[in-house]
């Protein structure tokens, strides 16, 4: 009914706004991008035009690749986002499947109980946290974050996988325990494959939320072998008031790199576990 | 002939199976409490005794490597005559506010325009959620960049512009510090609040526009009393969560300005943790960290309500 008018209506309405959304939300990784190719005479000279670069080189990519444990702080990061989204999926499945789909006493008291520990926020628990772990001497283990990102995680997938597991007509679970499946069984075989969707959401959501982790990694990780991305960046390639911005956005180029593939691989579900929650359909 | 002893076997089955690992697991109460088990228990040693440990620690005297003394609420004494405590509460109070209107109204219109038919809009959905994907740290550091008090790109097309003469100490200023950190955690949120607005939005049936455009609706009319209504419920959740996240926020003013320039910018966390990690104080730095529990406390409370309304 819209569509109809001129080509001015629609790009006052439509393109305009989109191209200037689009500028707003991406110039930062345009910037990230150009600065990392630029040559050092390019980056620190105020009299060039800084939006373009006039001889690109990957230098600031060869000497942090070369001069800093950047390969180590990926492999870490990957690492770890991998255990933790694992284990916070299989312990946030566990937590939903009951609580969506069966009648016990304490039900609501744990419901209400994941609800609310979801939306704890880390700063609330990280000093205490750190004389916990400091007391388990875990300092310097990537085991301090992999036990520690969990704690946001597992509420989170459990919440976005209650919401799936309810979905599932209890006809067909009932069908399958008529022909002689267990509740384990039914669960498996039958519930589980039909959440997929929901187990790929949760569990790409819960990738990302892992590699943007910074406060606990800061505070519980301070040597360089055992680093994350975003801690050794900010740590290693800032040197009291020395900022090796090349390096620096060599690094958020290449730590940026690996989420935003996966990401565009799974942008439906990563989707459907943002609107989870807030958006019922 | 062949069915009747069925039963009898069945039941049989059934009293016997009562005893076993298996027939245990076939009662409802005791399999969903085998299968939560692991993950509360995970939750209360790595959420709950934290947190109560936390306010343990508030009531303490206590220095990093050494065991602690009770004072009782002398932290709290201390930060409430302290002038920083303030300045901090005030400072978070500021950022949570203005970023969450702007986040609303640019999230919003983001949705608003997106929701436009046009070819390549889940591209285009997929590209502007970006900024909330990418880990914030990464993000910032090229927010630093452009904020750089000497090669600021701001700053370099300002004055080529002719706008003005020099360019602004961004992060120096303590009022140009805070519109930085607003202007990145915007920039950051806008498109959580434009992509779930979208997904509302979506669910909308064109036909209520068709029969508002008939009953006379202008396109404002139809705004606000057909979308608005619908997306409320969406609006309320996003933005409680989002100022839960934004009033507890640590990464983009720690990386940006550590909470300078002279406290400018310091928010409740960052200063929890420059007292506790940089200065030692577990105690005190707890405390700073609980400050934030009554404003919190409510939000989560009201959010928790407001999920679990049906």
């Amino acid at each position: 009914m819209i569509e109809g008018r001129g080509f001015v209506s629609r790009t006052l309405r439509l393109y305009l706004p989109l191209l200037l959304c689009m500028i707003a939300m991406l110039f930062p990784f345009y910037w990230m991008l150009v600065t990392s190719i630029k040559p050092n005479r390019e980056l620190y000279s105020q009299k060039i035009m800084p939006l373009i670069v006039y001889q690109p080189t990957l230098k600031h990519y060869y000497d942090l690749l070369s001069e800093t444990n950047f390969l180590l702080w990926t492999y870490n990061t990957m690492l770890v986002a991998v255990v933790t989204t694992l284990i916070s999926l299989v312990l946030g499945a566990m937590i939903a499947y009951p609580l969506a789909r069966m009648n016990f006493p304490g039900a609501a008291v744990v419901a209400i109980g994941v609800a609310a520990t979801y939306l704890v926020p880390q700063p609330l628990l990280f000093i205490p946290m750190a004389d916990i772990i400091n007391r388990l001497e875990l300092n310097n283990t990537l085991s301090a974050v992999m036990l520690t990102y969990p704690t946001l995680l597992i509420p989170f997938s459990a919440w976005l996988l209650m919401g799936y597991f309810k979905s599932v007509p209890r006809e067909l679970e009932e069908a399958a325990r008529i022909d002689g499946a267990s509740r384990f069984q039914a669960m498996w075989r039958v519930v589980l494959p039909l959440t997929t969707p929901g187990l790929l959401s949760a569990g790409i959501f819960a990738f990302t939320l892992a590699q943007n982790e910074f406060l606990y990694a800061l505070i519980f990780l301070s040597k360089s072998e055992v680093r994350t991305v975003p801690v050794g960046a900010i740590t290693e390639l800032i040197r009291g008031d020395v900022f090796y911005w090349g390096q620096l956005m060599a690094a958020a180029m290449l730590g940026s790199i690996p989420v935003a593939v996966i990401y565009s691989f799974f942008v439906d579900y990563y989707v459907a576990g943002l609107t989870a929650g807030s958006v019922k359909s | 002939m062949a069915v009747r002893p069925e039963p009898v076997a069945r039941s049989a089955s059934v009293s016997a199976r009562a005893l076993t690992l298996r027939g245990v697991l076939e009662r409802e109460g005791a399999f969903s409490w085998i299968m939560l088990a692991p993950g509360v228990a995970f939750l209360l040693a790595f959420v709950a005794y934290p947190f109560f440990y936390g306010i343990w620690l508030s009531l303490q005297d206590r220095p990093v490597a050494r065991a602690g003394v009770f004072v009782g609420l002398a932290n709290f004494m201390t930060l409430a005559h302290d002038g920083v405590f303030w300045q901090v509460t005030k400072n978070t109070f500021v950022y949570t506010a203005v970023t969450t209107v702007l986040k609303l109204l640019g999230g919003l219109a983001m949705a608003l325009v997106v929701n436009q038919h046009f070819r390549g809009r889940s591209l285009v959905r997929a590209f502007l959620l970006l900024p909330f994907i990418v880990p914030t740290i990464l993000s910032v550091v090229a927010w630093m960049w452009i904020f750089d008090p000497t090669y600021s790109v701001i700053n370099w097309t300002l004055v080529h512009s002719g706008v003005i003469d020099s360019g602004f100490s961004w992060l120096g200023n303590q009022t140009l510090a805070m519109v930085a950190i607003i202007v990145v955690n915007t920039w950051r949120g806008i498109p959580f609040y434009g992509i779930t607005i979208l997904a509302g939005l979506q669910t909308i049936s064109p036909d209520l526009y068709e029969a508002a455009a008939i009953d006379g609706a202008t396109v404002q009319q139809r705004f606000w009393h057909v979308t608005l209504p619908i997306i409320k419920p969406i609006l309320i959740i996003v933005t409680m969560f989002s100022v839960i996240f934004t009033f507890s926020d640590f990464q983009i003013v720690y990386a940006l300005t550590h909470g300078g320039p002279a406290n400018a910018t310091q928010v409740f966390v960052t200063y929890a943790f420059d007292l506790a990690m940089s200065g030692g104080q577990l105690g005190m730095g707890a405390a700073a960290a609980l400050a934030m529990l009554p404003v919190l406390g409510v939000m989560i409370v009201l959010l928790t309500l407001y999920l679990r309304r049906d």
